[in-house]
């Protein structure tokens, strides 16, 4: 057992290190570190940098445009990314979409979109829940009905996220509404934001910010060729999709940045034990976390096996932790200060509280690790 | 990186663990704790398996291994609960320093040891009112881990302004069971003669940090006993006509216990990688508390818990879990409490 990695790994870590050193954007590391709005530009600026550099898709196969890596370097680039506050890498396209056309996709449509996706052509986002479909997200309704060639879509979706900047959306959608099983009758479908009858409405957060919407489609004709894997197996492509996600929800460099941030805005703080010894157990547990991640890496690495279901643990803990900073900054802070950072940490608080209810619940991720771990 | 035991690790924890499972069952571990509260023959095959061994210099007939090499069989003692005294002997050992004549009967198992540090009213602070002057010790030892059974005790006393280690023979004891049924023993030294030995106070912190790593294995192994146990209970107790992890509220507290499980494990390997690994005695020292704070909060946890989701039964002396939640909760407060290792986690 040792727990630092091997020197070639720490030789990569520089060298991924001093990269990013000199080529993150000055203003946006500000921004992040700020926690200010980043608006689709800046998001697009900084995946064009990485697509250039070849680093955007480090998962891909290298036929298109991936590097290569093993897991534990890709784990240590995407900490590194999140500890040097790059900004995010937006996952629609890069790590939702791509994966699910490297899987199921023809030909075709890898051609035709995988290339756009790794250029930062295409924005992408994501049309899985709706108003009545959170966290059963097999009881969907929105309904595609085969027309010649096409599809014709009508429903709604939910909690969009970035769909206002966005060019395409991958959607689950209802082909068969009598199938057997209801999830036998959901279909994998990628839709032109373009397309005339869909309208996105802004769902404005208690922070205030719009980063997600509401999505209507309306009669939308989307061709058949738009139709991933075969019709009904959308619950297929997503369930892939859902152990594909789950690796990097840790977060674990973005929150060793702003672990670092809180320390150091907090000196004063922390002369009072109370909160010295809530901001101690914090990093405790995003110790115990990274080492937790890097265990189920190392498994990865030697079994060549895809991640289990436990880790549904990352996630969990993952997001807690992410909340517990923000909490903590909110307490750091001088509790009457007015200015731009102290009202931007109130409203990362509001704001984080999303973390434990996006991307399959905590208490869904609590399901799947009874269910497949534990067999309950 | 790399979480993999190396093959000899491997194969002795897989002996370790076959032999507790044949050996040092629940019904087993009840008779001895019952009897003299240890057994030799016990101790005797932990001598061949080359346990007593791992962590001495090859010289004396040890292994030169260090705390990584005995995590696995931590773990498994964790799980089996078992009662001998090894970590004692073991860090007593280390404070007799690389080359001392008791070493290669330590490795053999004829010789056992225990530390006598802890005093009255000094919880876990490094307070030493024992004093040695002219080859003599006086003073009080409190609540020494295994000294009923061993043959020699180090003991931490002041020489002056310095405090340093003595080696005696065993005296003066004032035997008590602990609360999770280990043997141990308040030690009065009244002009006790004493063989002063090399090592200070950073030696005495080295030991600790040593013995608290291989608590937290031993914890993770306690722990893993315990979420299995639940786990098992839930699938097979039945209340309103079906199992009770059914529900969807023990499923999640099942989870939760898991969680702390895994994540407890991961400090334990990283104390126990720093024990072996370091490039400085705070760097030691602040891995260790992290991981005593983690595990006194999982210790907490998940015991609590078990119990709680066993019901009753968790309550029932007959069941291996109340035992287990006694471990644990000695296991937690082992060579410091969760406030006391945050308060040092914070100064280092």
């Amino acid at each position: 057992m040792d727990l630092n990695y091997s020197a070639e790994e720490l030789a990569f870590r520089d060298e991924v290190r001093a990269w990013l050193r000199t080529n993150v954007p000055a203003d946006l590391q500000e921004k992040v570190a700020t926690y200010a709005h980043l608006s689709k530009d800046d998001l697009v600026r900084w995946h064009r940098i990485l697509a250039k550099k070849g680093w955007v898709a480090p998962a891909w196969p290298k036929e298109w445009g991936g590097t290569g890596w093993n897991v534990v370097q890709r784990y240590i680039f995407e900490e590194e990314l999140g500890y040097c506050g790059s900004p995010p890498l937006i996952p629609f396209g890069l790590s939702m979409c791509a994966p699910v056309l490297l899987r199921f996709g023809t030909e075709a449509q890898k051609q035709r979109f995988l290339p756009r996706i790794y250029n930062g052509d295409d924005f992408w986002c994501q049309g899985y829940s709706e108003p009545g479909s959170g966290s059963d997200l097999a009881s969907l309704k929105t309904k595609a009905v085969r027309d010649g060639d096409s599809y014709i879509v009508n429903g709604q979706k939910i909690w969009t996220t970035l769909a206002h900047y966005a060019d395409w959306i991958f959607c689950l959608v209802r082909t068969d509404a009598n199938a057997a099983r209801r999830q036998e009758g959901i279909s994998f479908l990628l839709i032109d934001m373009k397309t005339p009858g869909i309208t996105v409405r802004p769902l404005i957060l208690m922070d205030g910010a719009h980063e997600v919407n509401e999505v209507f489609f309306d009669d939308v004709r989307v061709p058949a060729e738009n139709l991933v894997h075969e019709e009904g197996k959308g619950w297929t492509v997503a369930k892939y999709l859902l152990g594909y996600e789950r690796m990097n929800t840790g977060r674990i460099g973005a929150s060793k940045r702003e672990l670092a941030a809180l320390k150091k805005m907090s000196i004063e703080r922390q002369n009072d034990d109370r909160f010295r010894d809530r901001l101690s157990r914090l990093e405790i547990e995003l110790m115990a976390l990274e080492i937790t991640n890097l265990r189920f890496l190392d498994r990865m690495r030697r079994t060549g096996q895809p991640p289990g279901a436990d880790v549904s643990m990352l996630k969990i803990k993952g997001t807690e932790i992410q909340q517990g900073l923000t909490e903590l900054m909110m307490q750091a802070i001088d509790p009457v200060a007015q200015d731009e950072f102290s009202v931007a940490v109130r409203k990362r608080y509001l704001s984080m509280r999303k973390t434990t209810i996006y991307a399959g619940s905590n208490e869904i991720q609590r399901n799947i690790i009874a269910k497949m771990t534990l067999g309950l | 990186m790399n979480f993999d035991y190396s093959e000899e690790q491997q194969l002795l924890a897989d002996s370790v663990r076959r032999f507790l499972q044949d050996r040092y069952g629940f019904e087993q571990r009840k008779a001895i704790v019952a009897g003299e509260g240890w057994s030799p023959q016990v101790w005797k095959q932990f001598a061949e398996m080359g346990i007593l061994g791992l962590p001495l210099p090859a010289d004396v007939g040890g292994f030169g291994g260090g705390a990584v090499d005995l995590m696995a069989v931590m773990e498994a003692f964790g799980e089996a609960l078992v009662v001998e005294p090894v970590v004692p002997t073991l860090m007593a050992a280390r404070l007799l320093g690389k080359h001392h004549r008791l070493l290669s009967s330590v490795a053999e198992g004829r010789t056992r040891l225990a530390f006598a540090h802890a005093e009255k009213g000094a919880r876990y602070r490094p307070l030493v009112n024992t004093r040695y002057s002219s080859g003599t010790l006086n003073g009080e030892k409190c609540a020494v881990a295994g000294a009923p059974i061993a043959d020699k005790l180090v003991v931490s006393a002041r020489d002056g302004e310095r405090i340093g280690l003595f080696l005696i023979d065993k005296a003066g004891l004032r035997g008590h069971s602990t609360l999770d049924g280990m043997l141990a023993a308040d030690v009065v030294l009244t002009n006790t003669p004493a063989e002063p030995l090399e090592g200070d106070l950073s030696s005495i912190e080295e030991a600790i940090d040593f013995a608290a790593a291989l608590g937290c294995a031993e914890a993770a192994g306690a722990m893993k006993f315990a979420c299995d146990t639940t786990l098992e209970y839930l699938k097979t107790r039945k209340q309103f006509g079906v199992p009770i992890g059914t529900f969807q509220a023990l499923q999640h507290r099942m989870v939760d216990m898991y969680i702390s499980w895994e994540q407890a494990r991961s400090m334990a390997c990283l104390a126990c990688s720093k024990i072996d690994n370091n490039t400085s005695a705070a760097e030691r020292a602040r891995a260790v508390s992290a991981a005593k704070i983690k595990i006194a909060d999982a210790a907490r946890h998940v015991s609590q818990e078990a119990v709680q989701l066993h019901g009753g039964m968790g309550m029932s002396e007959e069941l291996k879990v109340s035992h287990a939640f006694r471990r644990l909760t000695v296991l937690a407060a082992e060579w410091g409490d969760a406030d006391f290792h945050l308060e040092r986690f914070a100064s280092l």
